[in-house]
């Protein structure tokens, strides 16, 4: 019997079908998703702060409101994939608590804090950019659930790195105090980006697997060398020097070659010890003990509505 | 910390006046009247939306992805329910 679903799984994989929530699969498809998209999710969620910081201090009404509308589509990319992740059977408080409890990991690009408004261009432009490259093939997995949350991703998404881009060219354009935020932005935010792909192939253990699932597409270093090639033209065009002294042009493959990327940096700040890590999970954990008394007081209203109703219909009848 | 996860509903939003309600996902509500304003908020920020449902997840009853081929297998040699079975002179043009 096991055999037999093992057998179908397998070309429903082979044949490009998607899985679904109801369907068998083995249980290191099942883990393997459930690990990726709740930390998909807790990413959305705890990438809302370094940008919420500075909603209240937006240089205009226009940008607040931008801000504001990105911020809540990451909350709401945040509830998509947890709703995603809960098809395979676990409780959203469970994964909520695995985020505040350190067990489950979000991307390490949310440790690093925003100084300035500068950086909400350069995340915009940087951060949504690679986190673009990352989720369309993702459009495309073999998990229906995980292949349909990402779809309203992406396509909320564009948005968020047309804005960065377009705060990066303002600045860019401004005085030369503003040029100097916007290039020591790219300074900061550039390195941090390209790790975003995770680690290089010859040290991705886990890589194979989920492609020979159709989970990935493409591999951590395929996406971050199109990311490369995308995005040194649109630096170029802003003015802006990328701060890689090593970066190239390679005429022959029609890529660019960049620099040693610092990994010990990204085993440091995935690992915990990256400059806003505490700072991130305690605000989470605040968020979260604070509104328990939210959470309470609807399911306490709901129950007196419920009875009302109840004791209404008794009375009727 | 304490447990208290809200029942889990799934959400059928209308797009426009002319087509059907179709699922767009779940989320989780103290009751109905929250889910649909939370549905409001996750599923139509850019005017998806001219009507939504909710449905809570545990009314819905299921096919099992067992009972598949009992279900649906049975229409798979009955291809005279398509019009493409049935072979037409060339004269007729429109039927």
């Amino acid at each position: 019997m096991e055999m037999d679903l093992l057998h179908r799984f397998e070309a429903y994989i082979a044949s490009d079908k998607k899985i679904e929530p109801k369907d068998w699969m083995p249980d290191a498809y099942r883990k393997t998703l459930i690990r990726q998209i709740s930390q998909h999710a807790h990413s959305e969620i705890v990438g809302m702060l370094p940008e919420g910081s500075w909603i209240s201090r937006a240089p205009s009404l226009k940008r607040k409101a931008i801000l504001m509308a990105k911020v809540q589509d990451e909350a709401g990319h945040g509830l998509y994939l947890y709703s995603a992740c809960e098809t395979l059977g676990v409780q959203r408080d469970d994964t909520i608590e695995d985020l505040h409890s350190g067990k489950a990991k979000y991307s390490s690009i949310f440790n690093y804090p925003t100084l300035n408004w500068a950086d909400i261009g350069a995340i915009g432009w940087l951060v949504d950019g690679a986190a673009i490259m990352n989720q369309v093939p993702l459009c495309k997995c073999s998990y229906g659930p995980y292949a349909r949350a990402m779809v309203r991703v992406c396509k909320e998404e564009s948005f968020h790195q047309r804005q960065g881009f377009q705060i990066m060219m303002t600045m860019a354009g401004g005085t030369e105090e503003q040029k100097e935020m916007a290039q020591d932005a790219l300074n900061r935010w550039w390195w941090p980006s390209l790790m975003m792909f995770g680690p290089p192939d010859d040290d991705s253990p886990n890589s194979a697997q989920s492609m020979a699932w159709n989970i990935k597409r493409f591999t951590n270093d395929e996406l971050r060398q199109k990311f490369v090639d995308l995005t040194v033209p649109q630096a170029e065009l802003l003015g802006l020097t990328v701060p890689d002294p090593n970066l190239r042009w390679n005429e022959e493959t029609g890529h660019y070659e960049i620099g040693e990327i610092d990994w010990s940096e990204f085993k440091r700040v995935i690992s915990g010890d990256g400059p806003c890590n505490k700072e991130r999970i305690e605000t989470r954990r605040k968020a979260w003990d604070d509104g328990a008394w939210v959470r309470e007081a609807a399911v306490a209203h709901s129950q007196k509505r419920a009875d009302r109703r109840a004791s209404t219909d008794t009375a009727a009848a | 910390m304490e447990k208290k996860n809200w029942p889990l509903w799934e959400i059928f939003i209308r797009s426009r006046q002319g087509l059907s309600h179709r699922h767009v996902g779940s989320l989780h509500a103290a009751d109905a009247a929250m889910a649909v304003e939370n549905a409001r908020d996750v599923y139509t920020r850019r005017q998806e939306g001219a009507s939504i449902w909710v449905v809570p997840a545990s009314a819905i009853t299921a096919s099992s992805p067992d009972e598949k081929s009992v279900l649906f297998d049975p229409a798979d040699d009955k291809v005279y329910r398509h019009p493409t079975f049935y072979d037409l002179p060339d004269e007729i043009k429109h039927m």
